[in-house]
This record gives structure tokens, sequence and C-alpha cells, in this order.
């Protein structure tokens, strides 16, 4: 079920000089939030700012009821939220959206490519593949060292693999040029810059893997009422927000064919 | 204290929410008791299905938002053989909102909706500022508005509110024509054409360069035709624009409007619609108001 909830940030960390991330603590009973699920966040006393604004939900703790959230300073919006300290109070309308599959069966293998902002909510994700015995390749790019907001976190639940653009960290040159790109999977999730979603889905389609992709557009209601975010699937225009933000790519073949 | 009636219409109380920006109601049941709304109205339904223009299709601009979402819906067959039936059973009124590229189109569609029981009226969206063909063309000349009004009037028979655009020079103009051709109310106002472009990247937002505005931005503009339109016709206004609090609501009952929409406020808290209801009962409480129609056109 959906609500609207205050949240409480317990903590706040700067990662670097374009993201910072929030631990939210929701006071009582939190809903359950599935790995891909996002969260729409009310943006107080900035003046240009009156949607609410999508955010991926990085990380949940469901015992402790806090979720944390990953974000990239992009706009207004998202420059007031890093404004915001421990103790402050952020109003969220959550879970929303279909999130990612994950009923993998034990054993399978996964490589999970994340790039910027996009790596958010894969760490939800492979904390729950590697809690269903996933074998899970974690694979970060961004245009340079300091673009790639976390990987540490991910260690505990797969093998870390990291690019840049420039090199100056992991491997140099973009995801899909990663030798661990190159291995088969049992399913290939990808969330991250456009271009860089569509190399990876076209690559999977190519060598006939599953893939599913996270989608980003531009937001107003967040639950499908206002039809404002839409994608152009091969079943016609449908809401990021609702039907996905993932897709299986079996239903984007127009949107990574172009 | 809150009952108020539009035509053969009785509202447990005056507020409802905006076509377009509510969905078919049930989007939104999680975050509100959809029974305690006044009614609701499910979004612009054509003749057949529709895709709507290509995303992007809006734009936040100050206190407001550009929208040009085309009218993307399943078409009237489909509202009537399958969405329906998911929520006729709620108790409040459902209107259906009625777009169309032509005269044919309108009918056919009023007349699919008129032989569904617990649709006690359509609002007929001649202002549409988002589609290429119909839409705000009929609704902005008084002679093409009434013909396309009495034309409908004819095939359908319950509550006819006919939806007016104010992109218009003079909207009392379109009111008494619409009046005259036989609409049960009007409601007002749809969004305002509108346009905003991305410097940094040297072209407009959205993918079909304007848009309709709508959100706090609009509402003086929308509270002062609610006014003029209210003093001009005989028939109930229904009024909207920019409406997200109670004080907001009050403002445009005072004007003249016998109800409310509540459109874009949807988007920032889900649970709007709810919070103005309580505010009106608190509002009418602390001023001793025993029957809100007291207060409705007092300006």
């Amino acid at each position: 079920m959906k609500e609207i909830h205050n949240f409480t940030i317990i903590d706040r960390q700067q990662r670097g000089e374009h993201y910072f991330s929030l631990v939210l603590k929701h006071g009582g009973h939190m809903q359950p939030i599935a790995p891909g699920q996002f969260v729409e966040v009310l943006i107080e006393d900035e003046p240009r700012v009156m949607l609410r604004r999508p955010i991926s939900v990085h990380d949940v703790d469901p015992e402790a009821g806090t979720l944390s959230l990953l974000i990239q300073i992009v706009g207004n919006g998202t420059r007031r939220l890093s404004l915001l300290q421990v103790g402050d109070h952020l109003n969220l309308v959550y879970p929303l959206g279909h999130g990612f599959t994950t009923d993998l069966p034990a054993g399978s293998r996964a490589l999970l490519v994340g790039g910027g902002a996009g790596i958010a909510p894969l760490l939800h994700l492979a904390k729950e593949l590697k809690a269903k015995d996933v074998q899970c390749t974690i694979l970060l790019g961004g245009r340079t060292a300091s673009l790639i907001p976390v990987c540490d976190e991910f260690l505990p639940y797969g093998t870390l693999c990291l690019t840049t653009d420039d090199g100056s960290l992991g491997h140099k040159g973009l995801v899909v040029s990663h030798p661990a790109f190159a291995e088969s999977y049992d399913m290939v999730y990808t969330c991250g810059p456009t271009p860089m979603m569509k190399a990876v889905a076209r690559s999977a389609a190519e060598r006939g893997l599953r893939c599913e992709v996270s989608l980003e557009n531009m937001m107003a209601c967040g639950v499908g009422a206002c039809l404002c975010c839409v994608t152009d699937t091969d079943q016609g225009h449908r809401c990021v927000c609702k039907d996905g933000p993932v897709f299986d790519i079996s239903t984007l073949k127009k949107w990574y064919q172009c | 204290m809150l009952n108020v009636n539009i035509h053969n219409l009785k509202l447990k109380n005056p507020v409802m929410t905006a076509s377009g920006t509510f969905g078919y109601g049930e989007e939104f049941a999680d975050f509100v008791d959809l029974e305690r709304l006044g009614g609701f109205i499910v979004k612009g339904t054509t003749g057949t299905h529709r895709e709507g223009n290509p995303y992007p299709r809006m734009a936040e601009t100050p206190s407001g938002m550009l929208n040009a979402v085309g009218l993307q819906n399943g078409g009237v067959e489909k509202f009537c053989s399958e969405v329906y039936h998911r929520i006729k059973h709620l108790d409040t009124n459902i209107i259906v909102n009625v777009s169309g590229s032509s005269i044919e189109e309108y009918c056919s569609v009023a007349e699919q909706i008129d032989a569904l029981d617990k649709i006690p009226a359509i609002e007929l969206n001649i202002s549409c500022p988002n589609v290429k063909k119909g839409g705000m063309g009929f609704g902005t000349n008084p002679d093409m508005a009434a013909q396309v009004v009495s034309e409908v009037r004819k095939v359908y028979h319950k509550t006819l509110i006919v939806k007016l655009t104010p992109n218009v020079t003079s909207i009392v103009d379109i009111a008494k024509a619409v009046e005259g051709a036989g609409a049960d109310s009007v409601s007002l106002i749809n969004t305002l054409l509108g346009m905003a472009i991305d410097v940094e990247r040297q072209r407009p937002y959205l993918s079909t360069i304007t848009g309709g505005l709508s959100g706090p931005a609009v509402k003086p503009v929308a509270v002062r035709m609610v006014w003029q339109v209210a003093h001009a016709v005989q028939i109930p206004v229904i009024g909207l624009g920019g409406i997200s609090t109670a004080a907001d609501a009050l403002e445009f009952l005072m004007a003249g409007a016998k109800a409310i929409q509540v459109g874009t406020a949807n988007f920032v808290d889900p649970a709007v619609t709810m919070k103005i209801i309580d505010g009106l009962e608190d509002y009418c409480n602390r001023h001793g108001i025993k029957d809100i129609n007291d207060i409705i056109g007092i300006i």
C-alpha cells in the first residue's frame, strides 16, 4: 500500500562533489519497498519548485524502519534537498512503481550495470539477490572517478567491477567494454544514463540475455494518473512511474534500437 | 452543511477532482477516501484509443506546470467495458470528461456514456489545447461551441457540464452560447496556453512546443473568469484553476462557483482534497455558516 509520510533524516553523507546520501527513519511501520521502486519527495521552501521529485531507493532496512536515498545534485529541487540536515523532516509518497524482477533461482548469475546516479537502486537490488543466493557481478561506471558516488557498499554482495571513461578508476572505457560484460548471465539489470542503458540493452538482446532497464522521465503525479512521464514501448505509451520505472527490454525494442 | 447541487447532481460537498489529474480515481485510493469527495471527473475519453503526444509532455514552471498529454486514453469502449465496472460501486458522483475531434465523435461518446447507470453527468471538453483537431477549436468560437453542445444535448439526457477554455477574448460569450444550446452547467477554466524554453539546449521543453498551464500560477485568472461567468449565466458554474487549499476553494465559491475541482495540487499532495474538505468544514464552523450555499456568489 502506498502512503504519504513524514520521515526524519537521521544521517547525511556527502559523496564527492555531486552526490549526497540521506538515511530516513519512518518512526512507525514502514511499507515494504521492492528493489527498483522509488519515492516522490516534497521539496519545501524552494519557490521555483512545486512538483515532487522522483528518487530511487538506494537501500532499505525494514527492521530499523529506514530507507536511504543517494541523490545527485542536478537542479533546484535536488540542490534544496542537499541543504537538509540531520533532524529535518522529509515528506515522501512511497513506495511507487514497478521494480526489478528478483525471483531468480538460487545459483543464477546476474549482472548489475550502473552509471552515475543510476547506481542508486542497484544496492537494494544486490542485497535482495544475495539473500536469494544469486551470484552478482556489479559493474559500475562513470565519466571519471568522482562521478561514481559509491562502490565499497557493494563489496559484500558480489564481484565489483569499475570503469571510467578517463581511466581514473578501474578499467578505462565504457561499461560495455569491460571483460565482465562479455560473460554470460541469467539476467542483466541496468540503471544509468540513457545511452549507457541502450548500449547494455542492445548487447543483451543480441546475446539473447534477459535484461531489465530502469528508466527515468520527468514526472508529475507518480501514480499513473497524469500520463506525463510516458515512454514509447512496443505496446504504445506506458507510464514510467507506474508501469515502470523498470521495464523488460522485450517490450522496449523501439526504445533501445534508436 | 457542505451539500451543494449542480443541476440534478447532489454533491456531499463542493470538492471534486479535475479531469486528467486524478486518473480513474483508483490511482488515489490509497491516499483518499474517494466516497468523501463531492465527485470526481475521470480522464478525457474519446471515441477510439489515443496514444497522445510524444514525450516530453510536461515542464515545471514557476508555481505551475505545462502539460501536453494530448488526451491519451483507452477509448470509450474500454471505459464502458472495463474501467466503469471497477469504479461504479463508489458512492460519489463519477463524471466522465468527453472529448473528440468532430461533433460525431462527441455525440458517439456521450451516447455510450449515457447508457451507464452510475455515471450521472458528463463534462464536455471543448477546451483541450493539446490536440490538433477539435478540442479547443470548438471552445473558442461561440457558434461552434453552441453547435457541438446542441448536438450532444440531443443524445445525452443526464447532466451536461461543458468545460470552457480561458484562451478566448470573452469567456462570457462562450458561456452564454453553451447555456443557450442546452448545457446544464459550465466548468472553468481549462489550462492556459503557454510555452517554456530550455535555454541551455535551445529548444522548447515540450515536444509540442506549446502546452497547457495549470497550478497556482493560473488561479487569479480563473477566479476572475468564474466571477464574470457566474454573473452572466443562470446555470451553475464549477470553478477550477490552481486550487490547492480550502482558502483557494472558498475564493472560487465566493466568486460564484457552486462547486470546485482540484487538479494539479493532487500531484503535490495526493491527499489534498481531504484537507480541503476538512478546511471548508472548519471555515463554516469558525464563521457560523450553517449552509455553504450562503457564501456562494457573495462577491
